[in-house]
């Protein structure tokens, strides 16, 4: 399969409007041929004037010429109505493309986009794509129409003219745009380390703002990306020799038509072979001809900054589905009869190991606390479990293999709370409602009063209608939490994974939350995965996992039993839980002496 | 935004020559276009009515193919003088905004906003090549060329003159007008432009949650629905903005249709002879060009205009400046009395009413709820933030000093902090900086023997020891490849290697498992041995089996945050966009 070329293939995938889009072509091409045009009639005018024929000769070419005036601007403004609408259509297009690919990806396959900024920089470059049908298409679309226009007229005229004119056209409409985008190339080429060296060192100093103060450091930093930023002057001055050229040979093209028709046409009028007004024609075409050409350059330099968000979006059709969609989808059973784990191995890279050889039972109605220090592979297994992952061996959810089954409607039975909860820029209502669209406002109320949050948004002045979100309500990490549970338990998963669902929020707040989260989900079978203890003495049973092994299991009674790493690790914990409620007696603001 | 802001002509100032010089070649290329449009309407005139040959014409043509030349030549140097320009003034805009953000610390919006920031300070701070290069020489132009076009064709034909000279000042004029109606539905569309990229971005990062809830695919329908509303209210804007186009575009079009009927038409009654018509209607456009260029280059420049408001909103935001008083070497007793905080810019209270002595050789530990105030109090102790009421003094002899009267370089030099989430810069900003650069970053360089000592205290010796660079190992950028508990580690050596009197430790133990963080405590206990003041922030209580003293911090009862309208109005646009994005799917 040959590779399709990245702008090509985003063109693609927004120029469903190919009717609208030819058309602002067609529109664009009309006013700028009238602009040619308008110089072309007046130049006839006043060369027919000269000789003087009855003013109603010129009548109609004065007609003429005040008609293309006008019929240049309206058709400009119809072009840019009929263009910014297909390009939005486009847009709307390539956002839901786009989308769809990240939607196969998510959340597995996003890993190797690291954190949110790369997401946002390709959210950015969905909507840098508006230039492509805007800026480059159309011109050039336009720039072709008219300069055939204009040759055919010329050819007819006196044919070398036309012959001349059409080899220089294909210079500045194909030729110059191409050295300008290859040049730009290059030099961004060269420019590109030091621009990416100077970024680099700003937002590090920036994210480090801090600790640069407090070390005494800030002149340092400064000085260092002041002095990449003369590197990166240095050599956009030194650009600035080769990419000035643009404009430069964009002028001579045009000089050379002019001059060139003008040694065609005199010797055409001095032989007789066309009427003298038409020398005035013949030479002021090529000239206003040339001036339409001469956005092309600018329309390169989009193309080439375009190319740059183009290849970032098609990089995404390179990152493989992390999971395969079954070819025959089986549908899960409604009831949950139990989750059989046999023989089961899982990697996020392939050569390593993340999960191997698991056999695990997990009962309906169970409460089964997965522990463990991280890398052992916890959240492995949750991944897993909601299909985010591929797996070898068995896993058997009600007797149903999960890799038969849909991944979307193995999660409509297996949910999961973890502790990046996305809260949506919408109502907190809203929020919950994604876990079941259906749900009336009064389930949604029970949700929120299950996960106790009644007492905090009876407070506030819309209720659950409140905004929330990058623009709404700040939310403090255990109301966030707490909201994604509400969102959990409309949706009435009969199994719950609980994927760390406390870390980030600080003790006394993670045990609150716990303890809503195990009355509310009384009647779910519940696996939590956590690697604190706290709480866990109250699971019917609790997994250690160690470097991808499962290498304990039983109630809290037999691991403490034990001995292990377990029992180690819980008599720590508890020793400084007591502690911290000591601490909750202590005097506020005023300093006391140790305990 | 203003076309001509005056803080942006101090930069232009710097730059000034460079200028000069883009205004010099672009007067040079309206000259040449007159003889150019001189030469071009002579030799069709000869040829056509005075029947002359074509060596009679020759050298014309010759001259008009130099004049092509020259042109290009000037339009070449245009672009190389223009680069000049803006880089010089970018280059002094980007430092000055480097040096402001660095000095306005962790409250700053180096600190608050790091991504945002960055972008503005290198690709914003780019967008102003728009305005330096293309918009200032442009606007000396489009007040000199129509200028001397006037005048030329003045000298040719003055009805055309008249034309020409009524119908120009309409053009600026007109802008004004349509740019004061236009601003306030294309500062709203834009808003909405950022509104909507902001859901279709919130809609991406929430994609893990949706697709656990086996929503994802649902909300196609949402995105295409959302982009249609969005669609048909911009392009109503843009409708407007394409009007006032319209309008300017008639305007120019219809005076140079004018004047060229108006010439054809006398030429035809013999009123005006035949070389002065072509001269003038070759002339005619080219008094609009520049204003109409104006125009364009001020739409590429808004851009920056745009960044640049927001980089001179931080330069304006004033620094802490502190004191120049110096404190005597020594132990450091930090005092705290009714101390309170707030956060520039922020109504409630960030810490508030902490009295207590911190003496040399002990160890206070800060504990509380989490938005208590606890990495607050650090916060004002390194100067970053300062007191609201209260006070809060250090003294090394019996004379209590304020913080605030302290030069706070040389005070911050007595301190070393530990932060609760470290990034391990090196002084050069390095990508990868190796262990010993981030670790000795006050020092610049520093003995192995004392690195590993400190590597040592921290707990981290062996497991740097197994790296295959040792000390010369390099730290991934973004703390990948690392732990977050060997992040902390290296951080707490960093700072056990000064010989800071004070030390301030924020939740040093938090990713510790239990037998790390014991050898760590111990580490803490030692520094206040060896006569140290230490304030730790104890998020586990395994510190305080250290801690000389305790503290707890809690917020006072915050008052209910008083919103303004601005915000209110922001957050009810986006909710109701949102909530159609949300529901429309389902």
């Amino acid at each position: 399969m040959s590779r399709v070329h990245p702008v090509r293939a985003l063109w693609n995938a927004m120029s469903q409007q190919r009717r609208e889009l030819g058309l602002a072509g067609v529109l664009g091409a009309v006013a700028s041929g009238s602009a040619v045009a308008l110089l072309g009639v007046s130049a006839w005018l006043i060369s027919t004037a000269a000789e003087m024929p009855p003013v109603l000769t010129l009548t109609v070419a004065a007609v003429l010429v005040r008609a293309l005036a006008l019929s240049r601007a309206i058709f400009r403004y119809a072009e840019r109505l009929v263009g910014h609408d297909a390009a939005f259509r486009g847009l709307t297009q390539l956002r839901v493309t786009v989308y769809e690919r990240l939607e196969r990806l998510a959340p597995t396959g996003l890993r190797a986009f690291g954190r949110g900024d790369l997401l946002a920089r390709l959210v950015a470059d969905v909507d840098a794509a508006l230039d492509l049908p805007l800026r480059v298409v159309l011109p050039w679309l336009q720039a072709i129409l008219v300069a055939g226009a204009t040759v055919a007229f010329l050819a007819w005229l006196l044919p070398a003219a036309g012959v001349v004119v059409a080899v220089l056209s294909i210079v500045a409409i194909a030729l110059v745009p191409w050295l300008i985008a290859a040049t730009a190339r290059a030099a961004e080429g060269r420019m590109a380390p030091a621009r990416a060296a100077m970024t680099a060192a700003v937002v590090r100093a920036l994210d480090a703002t801090p600790e640069l103060s407090a070390f005494g450091a800030g002149t340092a930093a400064t000085a260092r990306v002041g002095a990449l930023d003369d590197e990166l002057t240095r050599l956009n001055v030194r650009e600035s020799y080769s990419l000035g050229l643009g404009g430069g040979i964009g002028t001579l093209v045009q000089g050379a038509a002019v001059v060139a028709s003008l040694v065609i046409a005199v010797p055409a009028v001095i032989d007789g072979r066309i009427g003298p007004v038409w020398l005035a024609v013949a030479a002021l075409l090529p000239l206003a001809l040339f001036d339409v050409l001469a956005t092309l350059p600018t329309s390169a330099l989009s193309f080439q900054r375009l190319r740059g968000s183009a290849v970032r979006l098609d990089e995404l059709n390179e990152v493989p589905e992390p999971v395969a969609a079954p070819a025959h989808p089986v549908a899960l059973p409604d009831r949950f009869t139990g989750l059989t784990v046999t023989g089961m191995s899982a990697q996020w890279v392939a050569g390593t190991v993340a999960l191997q050889d698991l056999h695990l039972r997990i009962e309906a109605g169970e409460r089964v606390a997965v522990v463990g220090a991280s890398g052992a592979g916890k959240s492995t297994l949750a991944a897993v479990l909601m299909g985010f992952l591929p797996y070898q061996g068995s896993i058997a959810y009600s007797g149903t293999q999960i890799r038969d089954v849909d991944g979307d409607n193995l999660r409509h039975h297996v949910g999961l709370l973890t502790q990046h909860a996305h809260i949506f820029d919408t109502s907190i209502a809203d929020n919950v409602r994604i876990g079941d669209p259906a749900a009336s406002d009064e389930r949604v109320r029970q949700a929120l009063d299950a996960a106790q949050l009644t007492t905090w948004i009876d407070r506030l002045p819309r209720g659950m209608d409140a905004p929330v979100g990058a623009f709404g309500l700040s939310v403090s990490g255990g109301e966030r939490q707490r909201i994604a549970l509400a969102r959990l338990l409309v949706a009435r998963r009969p199994l719950v994974i609980l994927d760390e669902p406390t870390e980030h929020l600080d003790g006394a707040t993670a045990d609150a939350l716990n303890a809503t989260m195990m009355t509310a989900l009384s009647d779910a079978t519940v696996l939590l995965i956590t690697h604190r203890l706290r709480g866990v003495e109250r699971f019917d049973r609790i997994v250690q996992l160690d470097r991808g092994r499962l290498v304990a299991q039983g109630t809290h009674a037999e691991l403490m039993a034990q001995g292990g790493w377990y029992a180690q690790q819980w008599t720590l914990e508890s020793e400084r839980q007591d502690m911290a409620r000591l601490l909750h007696e202590l005097p506020i603001g005023r300093a006391v002496p140790s305990p | 935004m203003r076309p001509l802001d005056p803080r942006l002509m101090r930069y232009a100032r710097s730059t000034r020559g460079f200028i000069v010089i883009a205004v010099v070649l672009g007067i040079v290329t309206a000259v040449l276009v007159i003889i150019q449009a001189r030469l071009l309407s002579d030799v069709i005139v000869r040829v056509t009515s005075e029947g002359a040959s074509w060596s009679d014409v020759r050298d014309s043509v010759v001259l008009i193919a130099s004049v092509f030349a020259g042109r290009a030549l000037i339009a070449w140097a245009a672009e190389v003088a223009a680069v000049r320009a803006s880089s010089r003034a970018k280059q002094q805009l980007r430092s000055a905004a480097m040096e402001h953000v660095l000095a306005l610390g962790p409250t700053g919006p180096g600190a608050t906003d790091p991504g945002g920031t960055a972008a503005l300070i290198t690709r914003g701070v780019d967008a102003l090549d728009g305005y330096y290069a293309r918009y200032l020489p442009q606007l000396v132009l489009a007040v000199i060329v129509p200028i001397a076009v006037l005048a030329t064709v003045l000298g040719q034909d003055i009805l055309s003159a008249v034309i020409i000279a009524v119908t120009l000042p309409l053009i600026p004029l007109f802008m004004a007008l349509i740019g004061m109606y236009t601003k306030s539905q294309v500062d709203r569309q834009w808003r909405t432009l950022g509104v909507l990229s902001g859901h279709f971005l919130d809609l991406v990062s929430g994609l893990p949650t949706l697709k656990a809830f086996g929503r994802a695919k649902t909300q196609v329908e949402a995105i295409r629905a959302v982009g249609d509303r969005y669609r048909s209210s911009t392009m109503g804007v843009l409708r407007v903005s394409f009007l006032s186009s319209l309008a300017l575009e008639l305007l120019a079009t219809l005076s140079v249709a004018l004047v060229a009927v108006s010439v054809g038409l006398r030429l035809a009654e013999d009123q005006i002879v035949y070389p002065v018509a072509l001269f003038v209607l070759l002339l005619a456009p080219e008094a609009y060009l520049p204003l109409r260029l104006v125009g364009q280059h001020f739409h590429a420049a808004a851009e920056g205009l745009g960044a640049a408001d927001r980089v001179f909103t931080i330069l304006e935001t004033p620094a802490p400046t502190g004191g120049d008083e110096v404190l005597p070497r020594g132990g450091v007793t930090i005092e705290a009395i009714d101390l309170s905080a707030r956060y520039p810019g922020r109504d409630e209270l960030a810490l508030s009413r902490v009295t207590f002595t911190a003496s040399p050789g002990t160890v206070t530990a800060v504990v509380g709820g989490s938005g208590g105030g606890k990495s607050t109090l650090l916060s004002a102790i390194l100067g970053f933030i300062s007191a609201d009421s209260g006070s809060l003094n250090v003294r090394v002899t019996d004379t209590a000093t304020s913080l605030d009267a302290l030069d706070m370089q040389q005070w911050r030099q007595r301190i070393a902090w530990v932060p609760q989430r470290a990034h391990l810069p090196s002084r050069d900003l390095a990508d990868t900086p190796t262990v010993s650069d981030a670790v000795g970053i006050r020092e610049g360089s520093i003995a192995d023997e004392r690195v590993w000592e400190a590597l040592a205290d921290a707990g981290i010796a062996d497991e740097i020891r197994a790296l295959p660079g040792g000390l010369n190992s390099e730290l991934a950028a973004d703390g990948s490849g690392l732990s977050v508990g060997q992040l902390q580690r290296l951080s707490l050596a960093r700072a056990l290697i000064t010989s800071a009197d004070v030390v301030l430790l924020d939740e040093p133990t938090a990713a510790l498992d239990p037998v790390t963080e014991r050898s760590v405590v111990a580490a803490i206990g030692r520094l206040a041995e060896q006569g140290r003041t230490v304030i730790v922030v104890a998020h586990r209580p395994a510190l305080l089996d250290v801690a000389t003293q305790v503290i707890r911090v809690e917020q006072a009862a915050a008052p209910e945050a008083a919103r303004s309208e601005a915000d209110d109005l922001v957050v009810r646009e986006s909710q109701s966009e949102t909530a159609t994005v949300l529901r429309v799917g389902w």
